[in-house]
Parts: C-alpha cells; structure tokens; sequence
C-alpha cells in the first residue's frame, strides 16, 4: 500500500502534531515565507515555512533518494532513506531562524570556546607553570637569592630547596616546627616573611596556597632574633 | 551431551571464562547456562551507570567480587557537562554494601563519591582489595583516611586524575603498622604533602608494592630512599622531578634507580629538571611505558632519553618533542604502540614549538607496531593523512586534534575530508575516531561507509547538513558512543535513525540543530532510551517545539528515567506529554 502525504507546517508558531506512529519523518525543508506577525521577533531573518515530508514505511520506489555509494544496506523492517529536497539551506551556522530564547555565542577568540581543545582541566591546571619569584635574604649573607614559589607544592619542598642554595643550612625539624640549621656553629635560622600587609609573619602557619599568594618577601632570621624559640609555636600540617 | 554435564563442571569451566563479551555469550545458550553462570560471574562492567540499576545487577548477579562503573559523559572532561548532573555512586555503592559482604574491587570512571560512601566501603566489605577513581570528584582526604585505616586487605588504591577535596596530607599516616599488603598506590593527583616519614615507613612495609605514583610535593631529593626501599618497583611516578643543583641528590638518584631492575614504567617528572634526566638511563633499556607529558623539557633532552629506550612501547609527551624528538623516536622506539602528544601552550596563534604534521607521519613510517595515536597540532594535510593511513593499517586509535577549529589542510586549503577519509578506509580494525580541522558531509559518508568496527566518534565543528550524520548512524555498524559538538546536525537525521540509538551506548550532541519537538518525538517513539535535554536558560514548557536545545544526552536504559536530575535537566514524562 502506497501512501504518503505532504503537511505543511509553521513550525514557528505550532506544536508538531505526529500522531501517526507508522508514518516516518523524511525530510524537512525550509523555504522562507512572507512575514507574519506570529512570528518569532527575536530575529531579523523572515520567518521560514517547514516543508515537512512524511512518508510510510512501505514508500515506492518514486520516492526521491539519496543513496550511500554501494547501495543502502536495508535492514529488515523499517526503509531507512534520506530524501533530501533542494533548498535545505540548513547548513553552517544559520540556526538563527529556528531560534527562539537559546542564544548562541559565536567565539571571537579561542579562549571563549568552552572545552576547546579539549585538554582535561586536570592536565591543564598541572601544566600550569606560574612565576612567583620572591627575594629570599639570609641574615649575615652579602647578597639575596630568588625563589619561584610555584615551582613548589609545599613547605617541605620550599625548605629543601633552601637547604640546596644556602648549602651551609640543614633541615631542622624539631617538635614540628620548621627551622634551618647551620650545622658549623649551631646558629638556628627561623623562616618568616613579608606579607602582603607588610607584616613580618612564621612561614608556615597558613596553608602553602595562601602563602604562596601572600607572600612578599622571605627572610631566614637568626633565631636570636626572632626571640627564644618555643615562644611561636609553628603549625605544619 | 555436553547438555548432560553436570552443574558443577560447567560452573568449572565457566569459571576460566574472564572476558565480558564471552560470558555475556555463555549466558545466552540455554536457561540453564543463563542461570548457573549468573551465579558464577564474578565481575561486571557497567559503561553507563544509568543504564542499569544496581538492584538489577544484584538480582541477576548475586555473587560479583568486582564492580566497574562509568558515569558522567566523556565531554565532561572538557567542562561541557554541568555541575550536579549526576553519576553518584551513593547508592550503587549503598546496594552493594548490603548486597555484596564479599566485593572485592570497585572501579568508578567520572563519578561522584561522597566521604560517606569511601567510609562504607571501608566498613562494609571485609575483604576490600582494591579501589580506582578515575576522574572522580565528590571525596576528600577525610575518606581516604577511612579507607587507609580500616582496610585491612588493600592492595591497590588509584586515584588517577580526581578532583580531591585536600584537607591535609595526614591521611596516609592512617595506615595502621600492621598493613602490609599495598601493591598499588597512585596519589599523583593530591595537591598537599603526606608526611614523608610515614610514606617511607608505608613503603618500607610493602613488600609487594610494585606501583608507586607520588604527587609533586615529593621533593626530588627523598625519592632515592623510597626507591631504596622499593626496588620491586615496576612502575614509577615521581614528584617534581628538579632540586635545585644539587650533586648530591643527583648522584643518590643515579645510585637508586640503578638498583630498581624490574622498572618498567615512569611518570609524574612534574618540573623536571633536564640536568637530572641521566639519573635515569640506567633504567631506560627496560622502560615500556613513559609519561613525559607533565615536564616542560625541550625536545634535544627528551631525544636523547628516548634513544635510550628502544623497548618503549607507550609515550605521552608535550609537543616541545617537535618533529625532530619523534623522527628520533621513529627511529630508536620500533616497538611503539601507542603515542600521545598534548599541547603545551594552548592559545597562541603562533607557535615557538616546531611540531607539524611531519613529526606523525615519520613515526608512522617507522614505528610498525603503532596502534593508538592522540596528537594535538597546529596544520594537517591530506597527503600526510593519507601516508599516515597507509603506513599503519593497524592503527586501532585515531584522535587527532587540530587546535584551530575548522582548519583546513594548510597545503591545498580544501577540506581534510579525503585524509581521514583514507584513515577508514586503510584502517579497518579502528574502533576509536576523533574528528578535527575543516570537514564537510563528506568525510561522514567515509566513515559510514568504511569504519565498520568503529565504536567511538568524537565530532566537533564539523559537517554541513543532517546528512553527515545520517551517515554515520546509518552506516556506522558498531558504534556504540558518538558525541557531537557545535555541529549542524539536527532533527531530520535524528529522527531517521531512532532505532540505531538503542543498540548504541550513549549519544551526545551539543550546540548543534536538534529542536525539542525532535526530542520529544524520540522519546515517545524510543521508550528505551532516556533522552534528556540539558538547558540551563530557564523553563523549556515556555518554549516553542522549534527552538533548539542546547544539549542532548540520549541512552539506552533498562532502568527507566533517572530521579536524580538537576533542575536544569529536562526529560520526556510518557505520562505528561508536555514536561519539557
């Protein structure tokens, strides 16, 4: 039994009435029409009409068909064709006709494709490589060094480093608090640093980030300085 | 006969059947053979956590010891999946708990975990061994602290590339003294310090510890120890691999990579260090597997340790390799199979790194084995394309990411359609393809014609009209997850291919031309599939049956509609035909 029916829809302005489960959609063609004032404003292109091919599952062959090089492999059941008719100019980004409240960006600069390229966020927060050099001074030594501190992830590692570039200076950690040693006379060296406020504040109080962050300036202070030890008690997580 | 064997043989020999296809055939024989190898089947994968129910699974399979889990779609690696869309493992995890005294092993891919549940499984599985959470986010170190004290049994806790909630690094001195049975600890992942004596202490216990991923807050200089003792390392992650210039660390690194004969693996090398990559020759002959990709090292560096590699079979590296590192490659690394390349700057317009199309074709010319590429450039062309497919026939992993959208190839300016074109046509095992550069419907007449075993295809800014898509759904016969983005595919050739979605896993497609008429028709059309509308501007009843959704995500499902949405989720109800 052949049948097939041709409807013609404002889909602007109507719900899809598809009623018929046996009736399969094939195609559906836009053609742009006179204005009308149901149309959607959000645009300035014309409203379009729909076209709308609905075919039965059993079309003859006079159907219009766009075979796949090599013949369409039919499945059982339900013909799977593709009737395209001309005008179809739903192509490209020209979307804006059909649209109503969904607005689209296109991306002026590839920063504002999101996802794109698509590089996990975990791969692209670890392949950031940040620059945070501070000044590093030592008291007693004729010339400062620099540290970037975000080649680091925590106190440890800053410590170490101090111990590489001072290389009189061990590690001392002792009842959790961080200091540096200098093994020849037993100097301790307590590490503080300049603060945004400008206050002279304990390494290692806040966590690394927060530090990072608010980090000026370092300065390794003669522990005879900073006052008898044990009187500032460090928190290192 | 063989109808005549008794039970228990059968069980027997069933139990020798690992594989999930093959079981999933067994199963299919009989009832008999359906009923005796649910009873025996010890492990199950569920590739989309939706699909099924966990009451299901239990119903069928009452004796599983492991447990695999997928949930959030792939493109939510690239942010384009909202906040609070799903893939909670609460209650499979709850179910299971009570439902599985014995489960073994747990395995979640892009899911979300509460602390709660890392409690649960700490307490409810007596016998836990081992824990994977890949692109996992949800938990913190209080969780982890659960797990370390309480299983008594871990063998392998992963949590490769999660988004943890880093309290402090205090959670692994959880591991009482008595825990001895580590093999596997991956933690590249955590941002803050575990107290290093307790690592060494851990790994100094763990006498069958053979994976090893350290974060970056190891520090270089305490890495020898831990490779002292763990010389049984097979496989290896450091922290940052730089310490200053320190001849010391340099030579106790040396010293103790030496000794680490069964090294077959290395990764991590967070800011590494180039003058600190000798320390590691000695291991180099035997290294299979090389991740590279964290370091910013130049390409005559990472030449000259990739010379000493001639059995590297996996390579993961930043594109500072340029073409001159992988010519080299091609011609040391003969046993390669698979390489990735990532971008390392991803802005700028013009390059100072010379990586080009050549640097591909050339290890495809000289790496035989070479099965499984990802490779991100700048330029591409169809000749090379076209070498590339005919030089490696066995390629089975295709993705190739030109950063510029819709680039052509930089030679002729046309569309690289013909390239990747001859990718599937040469390619015929390919069961992985992802899209890049200028493409018309052309290339998916390709593709549906030849990628026959093609399972995975990733699309974006690509085609014309409905008719590259209807291509590939209708010719693509194994395809199993296709996800599209900003793409003009729309309601005609979805709507032309229901069927194809229900022997497909998952379809997603984002700002492309699917309308919510086209949604709503294939939702009543396709109970089976849960077709969900994903919108974050507001009400969708208030719409036309015209506009255009921002995002789709259609899968099949035997478990219905799911009750855990967002509200920024809009579904089809069968009951009320004007939900969405």
């Amino acid at each position: 039994m052949v049948r097939s029916s041709i409807v013609t829809l404002y889909i602007t302005s109507q719900s899809f009435p598809y009623t018929h489960s046996h009736y399969q959609l094939l195609s559906i063609t836009i053609i742009p029409t006179k204005m009308s004032s149901e149309a959607s404003t959000i645009t300035s292109e014309p409203p379009t009409t729909a076209v709308v091919s609905i075919g039965s599952l059993s079309t003859n062959d006079t159907e219009l068909t766009l075979g796949l090089p090599g013949g369409n492999s039919r499945k059982s059941g339900a013909k799977r064709t593709f009737s395209v008719t001309t005008d179809l100019k739903l192509g490209g980004t020209d979307r804006s006709s059909l649209e109503c409240s969904v607005v689209r960006r296109s991306p002026s600069s590839k920063e504002q494709v999101v996802g794109w390229p698509p590089v996990r966020s975990y791969r692209k927060n670890m392949a950031k490589s940040g620059c945070k050099y501070v000044k590093v001074a030592v008291d007693g030594a004729p010339y400062l060094r620099k540290v970037d501190l975000e080649l680091y992830s925590g106190y440890q590692q800053l410590l170490s480093s101090f111990e590489d570039m001072f290389s009189c200076f061990a590690i001392n950690n002792v009842m959790e608090e961080m200091k540096l040693m200098d093994p020849v006379n037993g100097t301790e060296y307590v590490p503080t640093y300049e603060d945004k406020d400008g206050d002279l504040m304990l390494v290692g109080d806040v966590p690394w980030k927060m530090f990072v962050e608010s980090c000026k300036r370092i300065r390794l202070m003669k522990n005879s300085e900073a006052g008898s030890s044990g009187m500032y008690k460090s928190q290192l997580t | 006969m063989v109808y005549s064997l008794p039970e228990e043989v059968l069980e027997h020999v069933f139990s020798f059947i690992t594989s999930d296809k093959d079981r999933n055939a067994v199963s299919l024989v009989c009832k008999s053979w359906y009923e005796i190898e649910r009873w025996c089947r010890r492990k199950v994968f569920v590739g989309n956590c939706y699909a099924v129910s966990p009451g299901i699974m239990i119903r069928r399979f009452p004796e599983l010891r492991a447990v695999e889990l997928k949930g959030k779609p792939h493109f939510a690696d690239f942010n384009l999946v909202p906040d609070g869309w799903g893939g909670y493992a609460c209650s499979w995890i709850d179910e299971m708990s009570r439902a599985y005294p014995w489960l073994e092993e747990i395995r979640l891919k892009r899911m979300v975990v509460s602390d709660e549940s890392l409690e649960l499984i700490s307490t409810a599985f007596k016998n836990f061994k081992v824990l994977v959470l890949s692109s996992c986010e949800g938990f913190s170190t209080d969780g982890l602290s659960a797990i370390a004290s309480n299983c008594r049994n871990l063998k392998e806790l992963d949590l490769r590339e999660s988004e943890v909630m880093d309290l402090s690094g205090r959670w692994l001195s959880h591991f009482p003294d008595t825990f001895t049975s580590l093999e596997s600890l991956n933690i590249s992942c955590l941002g803050s310090e575990v107290s290093f004596s307790a690592l060494e202490r851990l790994v100094a216990r763990s006498p069958n510890l053979k994976t090893l991923r350290l974060n970056r807050a190891v520090p270089l200089g305490k890495l020898s120890t831990l490779l002292h003792q763990a010389p049984q390392l097979v496989e290896l992650g450091t922290g940052a691999y730089s310490s200053g210039i320190r001849s010391d660390v340099y030579t106790g690194l040396s010293k103790a990579f030496l000794g680490c004969k069964e090294l077959k693996g290395l990764s991590g090398f967070w800011d590494a260090d180039p003058s600190y990559l000798p320390a590691l020759y000695s291991v180099c002959s035997r290294l299979t597997t090389l991740n590279l990709s964290y370091s910013t090292i130049r390409s005559p560096d990472i030449t000259k340790v990739i010379g000493q590699c001639p059995n590297l079979q996996r390579l993961w590296v930043l594109d500072h390799i340029e073409d001159s590192g992988l010519n080299a490659l091609a011609l040391s690394c003969k046993n390669l199979q698979e390489l990735r390349v990532f971008p390392s700057d991803l802005y700028a317009a013009d390059v100072n790194v010379t990586l080009t199309e050549q640097g591909l074709v050339s290890v495809s010319q000289g790496c035989p084995k070479l099965q499984s590429v990802l490779y991100f450039c700048h330029q591409m062309s169809n000749s090379a394309l076209i070498t590339i497919a005919k030089n490696r026939p066995n390629l089975t992993c295709f993705r190739l990411c030109i950063i510029e959208p819709r680039t052509p190839d930089y030679l002729t300016h046309e569309p690289l359609d013909i390239g990747f074109g001859a990718i599937v046509k040469h390619c015929k095992n390919l069961n992985r393809l992802s899209l890049s550069g200028l493409l018309t419907d052309r290339v998916f007449e390709y593709i549906g014609t030849h990628a026959k075993k093609l399972e995975m295809l990733s699309i974006a800014f690509a085609g014309d009209s409905d008719l590259g898509l209807h291509h590939v759904l209708s010719g693509c016969e194994s395809l199993k997850k296709l996800e599209i983005r900003d793409c003009p595919f729309g309601d005609t050739a979805l709507l032309a291919n229901v069927a194809k979605l229900a022997t497909m896993r998952s379809l997603w497609m984002s700002s492309c031309a699917v309308s919510i008429g086209a949604c709503k028709i294939l939702s009543q059309k396709m109970p089976m599939l849960n077709v969900e509308v994903i919108d974050e501007n507001g009400s969708l009843d208030s719409r036309l049956d015209s506009c255009l959704v921002e995002k789709l995500y259609v899968y099949r499902t035997v478990a219905g509609p799911r009750s855990d949405m967002p509200g920024y989720i809009w579904t089809m109800d069968r009951e009320s035909a004007n939900r969405i």
